[in-house]
């Protein structure tokens, strides 16, 4: 089956696939801007939701720490200045409603997944070309230990809005600070600023693997390799936050100095900025260390929690190990099975409730719970436009239109069907169809519509006699409308 | 064996039936049920009726015990059966119900699991398991990462093919599904996997398998001994069957996969 040719040019390329999905972290961006003319609440094409996105979350990365981030009060608060400079002239209500929007967006509230899928296409290991899926989120909500629901920009987002983050952290770590350090003393604050923010970032991602893995390890130790991968981490975390503490707190001096030194107020004001970035650098730095330093009691512990166990009294089935990790592994269709078995047998049993005569009145003068406090959000469905919606093609109407146009002599269904068969015989159920509506006509409708005519269909009472279709041999006419007066002029056929 | 039977034993056998449908209560609170439970465990002919008059009911014991009392379940198309259908009963498309139902029956292996996190704990009669919404989600979630790993480290694409949804792997649907959103009461929304585990184990402690302890982790229940006579008796075995009927065949080995090192302490 396989063609040579097609297996050449269809040689599995790893890198066009990154890109694609690359490309797709991009696209609620760029749909938040072709959606917003249809908003019905504003004019919102003032804005630049696109930007507003990217504000957002770079709102929602710095806004994160190891435990929580922000809440969706705070990053709405923290948009408003930015979409205020967009449109002053408009209130503050509608700009907090455009920070909600773009948020829920992002978010995207509404779907059950809370996330977004594009399809790709990618050649296999056979040189078939398949459609895969491609599911990512860009902001998550998570519930704090307090049972808040804060947010978290994912892996994705992070990468589409410093790009190419995806890099070994270290080096492109490395590169930064040298480059902020030559920023600075070329005077360029601007580019310094931006260089900073961009390290800042790093490390939120240092810390967000760092926090990952402390929380497996929490679940299960074994799911982390403690002998190696972690130690190497923790490592290589301790050294480059040494060298990073020298390197800020130097650029700290220099700025600092330029801040106090500066005439220009704008210059001035800029690297007061800068001054902040880096103290928050500073400050996270000094986070992750006392995380670094934890991390180690955090295994040890949870060691000691999860290793006490004795050997095994009786045969029982390892319900994670045998049951839950295997099902998790199965194709949804497949995995359906086993676990409807286990809820079944799992759930115990439900007693039918009999309702007695005075329960039964109270049950029903009770009045009805409101809906909205017991059950969250109603997801909106996500409708697929239908594929096809024409069964029959525009050559096929104007066929049936020219047959059925019958101004003069009445014709028998018969005939028309038989003509229609030689011209195109995807067009005969259409005909047989429209002939079957001209039976029972709707004049009055058609007078109101302004028609000019309108076929009519009448049974003498002739078998029909053909190959696909039974019933009454029908007589089809074409009648007028004469329009002014409120009666069709209905010629009987 | 089948002589000899009074109708005043007849009856005798219904109660204590009757007393097993009402999970919450214990044959150590009643001094009528304790007394049923001690003579089905002495007389072996009360011990057939009782199993008799559940199978005519269209339940079978599992076990009748001082502490778990009577522990029934329902046999196939039994009254008593709980339908998954009617307790994932809010999708609405056909595809995304499926999805639902394995989320649900995920979300109740994941519970026992944690609850019995060694098979040992699952045979060991004393053993009273802790389980949270936090946990039994980041048990899942933690899984699902691990699986994710595997994937990414394997060789070839693993994404899912897209004209083919039945065929994505139940982690990836489980990963996909938000752990919490915001409402705008500020409730945790009920289609986020959170959500589902705490609607799973509220109605697990409905059930009788599971006592509140606290609020925190988002809710922390206890497992009863009726839960693990539960599980071990019968839904381990009806799920692991399922699974090797596919084919999916893991080596049984004393040790558990949730533990941490071997026990060579």
């Amino acid at each position: 089956m396989r063609d040579d040719d097609l297996t050449l040019a269809a040689d599995p390329d790893e890198g066009l696939a990154r890109r694609l999905k690359a490309l797709a972290c991009t696209a609620p961006l760029h749909d938040l801007d072709a959606r917003k003319a249809k908003l019905d609440w504003a004019d919102a094409t003032v804005y630049q939701m696109a930007e507003i996105g990217l504000h957002t979350i770079d709102q929602v990365t710095i806004a994160m720490d190891f435990d929580t981030g922000a809440d969706h009060q705070q990053v709405v608060g923290r948009l408003l200045p930015f979409i205020a400079a967009q449109a002053p002239r408009r209130g503050t209500a509608e700009h907090t409603r455009v920070a909600r929007w773009v948020l829920d967006n992002l978010i995207n509230v509404g779907t059950t997944d809370r996330g977004f899928r594009r399809v790709y296409g990618s050649v296999d290991a056979d040189g078939r070309y398949r459609r895969r899926a491609f599911d990512f989120k860009l902001l998550v909500e998570l519930a704090a230990p307090t049972g808040e629901v804060y947010l978290r920009a994912t892996d994705e987002a992070i990468n589409v809005l410093v790009g190419a983050l995806d890099t070994d952290v270290e080096s492109a770590q490395i590169a930064a600070e040298v480059k902020l350090e030559n920023l600075i003393n070329r005077g360029r604050l601007a580019d310094a600023k931006l260089a900073a923010e961009q390290a800042r970032y790093r490390t939120v991602q240092y810390g967000e693997t760092l926090r990952a893995k402390l929380e497996a390890t929490r679940r299960d130790v074994r799911s982390v390799d403690w002998e190696r991968e972690v130690p190497e981490l923790l490592d290589a975390a301790l050294s480059h936050i040494e060298s990073r503490f020298r390197a800020e707190t130097a650029i700290l001096r220099n700025i600092t100095a330029a801040r106090d030194e500066a005439e220009d107020p704008d210059r001035k004001r800029r690297a007061a900025e800068l001054v902040d970035i880096v103290a928050d650098c500073i400050r996270r730095h000094t986070q992750l260390q006392s995380r670094l330093q934890a991390a180690g009691a955090v295994f040890r512990a949870e060691q000691d929690r999860q290793q006490f166990s004795g050997p095994p009294q009786r045969a029982a089935i390892d319900l994670f190990g045998q049951l839950l990790t295997p099902a998790l592994e199965l194709p949804l269709a497949d995995a359906l099975a086993p676990t409807q078995a286990f809820f079944h047998a799992a759930t115990g049993i439900s007693v039918p409730t009999v309702p007695s005569l005075p329960s039964l009145v109270s049950l029903l003068l009770r009045p009805a719970p409101e809906r909205e406090q017991l059950v969250g959000e109603v997801p909106e469905p996500e409708l697929l436009p239908a594929e096809q919606t024409d069964s029959y093609s525009d050559e096929q109407w104007r066929l049936a239109d020219e047959l059925l146009t019958l101004p003069e002599v009445p014709r028998r269904l018969s005939g028309l069907l038989a003509e229609a068969r030689q011209a195109d015989p995807g067009a005969v159920r259409l005909v047989a169809l429209r002939a079957l509506h001209a039976y029972g006509p709707e004049v009055s409708a058609a007078v109101r519509q302004g028609e000019r005519q309108v076929l009519l269909a009448f049974d003498d009472g002739t078998p029909l006699d053909d190959p696909d279709f039974g019933g009454a041999d029908l007589l089809l006419m074409s009648a007028t409308i004469e329009h002014g007066e409120d009666t069709a002029d209905e010629e009987v056929a | 064996m089948s002589t000899g039977h009074s109708s005043a034993d007849a009856e005798a056998a219904a109660r204590l039936i009757s007393f097993g449908m009402r999970p919450k209560l214990l044959p150590g609170r009643d001094v009528v049920y304790g007394e049923l439970v001690r003579r089905y465990g002495e007389d072996s002919s009360f011990k057939q009726l009782t199993h008799a008059v559940a199978a005519g009911l269209g339940l079978m014991v599992l076990e009748v015990g001082t502490q778990a009392g009577a522990v029934l379940a329902a046999t196939d198309e039994s009254i008593f059966e709980i339908k998954m259908d009617s307790y994932a009963r809010q999708s609405k498309i056909r595809e995304r119900r499926d999805t639902e139902k394995v989320l649900h029956g995920l979300i109740h292996l994941a519970t026992a699991a944690l609850g019995y996190p060694r098979p040992d704990d699952l045979a060991n009669d004393t053993y009273i398991g802790r389980v949270s919404v936090e946990q039994v989600d980041g048990v899942v979630r933690e899984a699902c990462r691990i699986l994710d790993e595997r994937a990414a480290a394997s060789a070839g694409n693993n994404d899912p093919l897209a004209d083919a949804p039945e065929l994505e792997q139940a982690w990836r649907a489980y990963a996909r599904r938000p752990a919490a959103a915001a409402t705008k009461d500020g409730r945790l929304a009920s289609d986020t996997t959170r959500g589902m585990v705490a609607r799973a184990l509220r109605f697990l402690a409905e059930q009788g398998f599971l006592v509140p302890v606290s609020g925190e982790q988002g809710g922390t229940y206890r497992t009863t001994p009726r839960y693990q006579v539960q599980v071990r008796e019968l839904a381990a075995d009806a799920a692991f069957d399922e699974l090797l009927s596919l084919g999916v065949v893991s080596v049984p080995g004393g040790d558990g996969t949730l533990r941490t090192t071997s026990s060579t302490l």
